[in-house]
């Protein structure tokens, strides 16, 4: 398996994680259905993860710190899905809608 | 910054995929597909753990996003009835904006890192990744914050029941409501 990584930077997983999360951001500025901008995020969450993990391989010692943290960012991204989509659908419910610019009653 | 082409294949190609599926979750009109996108996406992520020697990651990365995260979605999605109904179309204006937006961060994140010293991985021992030495250092260094992430999920669980429940509705008045909303 090592030696993949012969030819192999911590910048090339740099570019890749830099690349997926502003495709997550585009998306996230783009889109209006509130469904597609939780999935962004996610997107975006594992754009980070992806970037954990490489640099936990880039420094090469013996501790798994930054796998532990890809582990405890997937808990949170777990519960977060969960009530955002709770959330999601309550809103569904009461305007019969999933697209977020109808939803800035804050506003007034 | 280092020769692309000497870049071995397996990581040219899951990079490949993982970007393509990402672009598509962005850009396709059907959220079905978006989701089916994603679930492609989180794949070919777990593809590059096992590539970076972390195998348990990868699993986990399976077994929680593409597994239940997506499913979740998935039920919420055909729960809602979208898969059909096409979002309003944002002007083209919105389009540059976004792309512009991404695109500066794009810019500036890699230009902050080019001055940095490159270096090649050194690469894990291989042990690192597996679910012996992970669960023995989440039992002992990490066990105050992986009891945390228990109480968190309780927390989530219980919130997402009670933002879910339609308060005092009987299953009935809830199928008058939507036969009433499906013939308005």
């Amino acid at each position: 398996m090592l030696n993949i990584f012969q030819n192999i930077e911590i910048s090339h997983y740099i570019y890749l994680s830099c690349v997926l999360f502003c495709i997550g951001l585009f998306g996230v500025l783009f889109r209006r259905n509130a469904i597609i901008l939780l999935m962004c995020i996610e997107l975006m969450l594992n754009a980070v993860n992806l970037l954990f993990a490489a640099f936990s391989e880039y420094m090469g010692d013996k501790d798994a710190n930054g796998q532990m943290f890809v582990f405890f960012i997937m808990v949170v991204a777990a519960a977060e899905a969960a009530v955002g989509l709770a959330i999601l659908v309550m809103v569904y419910r009461n305007t019969r809608k999933t697209d977020v610019s109808f939803l800035d009653s804050l506003k007034d | 910054m280092g020769n692309i082409s000497n870049l071995p294949i397996p990581f040219l190609v899951l990079s490949f995929i993982t970007i393509l599926c990402a672009l598509y979750v962005v850009t396709s009109k059907n959220p079905v597909h978006s989701v089916l996108a994603l679930i492609l996406t989180f794949f070919s992520i777990s593809a590059h753990y096992i590539l970076l020697n972390a195998q348990f990651l990868a699993i986990v990365n399976l077994m929680v996003y593409a597994g239940a995260i997506m499913v979740l979605f998935l039920f919420v999605l055909m729960l809602l009835n979208l898969s059909k109904d096409s979002e309003p179309v944002k002007s083209n204006l919105w389009g540059v904006a976004a792309a512009i937006s991404a695109g500066l961060l794009l810019v500036i994140i890699t230009a902050s890192f080019q001055k940095t010293g490159i270096a090649i991985m050194q690469g894990n021992a291989p042990e690192i990744g597996l679910v012996k030495n992970l669960g023995r250092v989440l039992m002992t260094e990490y066990l105050v914050p992986f009891e945390l992430s228990g109480i968190l999920f309780i927390a989530a669980m219980v919130g997402a029941v009670l933002l879910g429940k339609r308060d005092g509705a009987t299953v009935q008045e809830i199928m008058d409501l939507n036969n009433e909303t499906d013939n308005a």
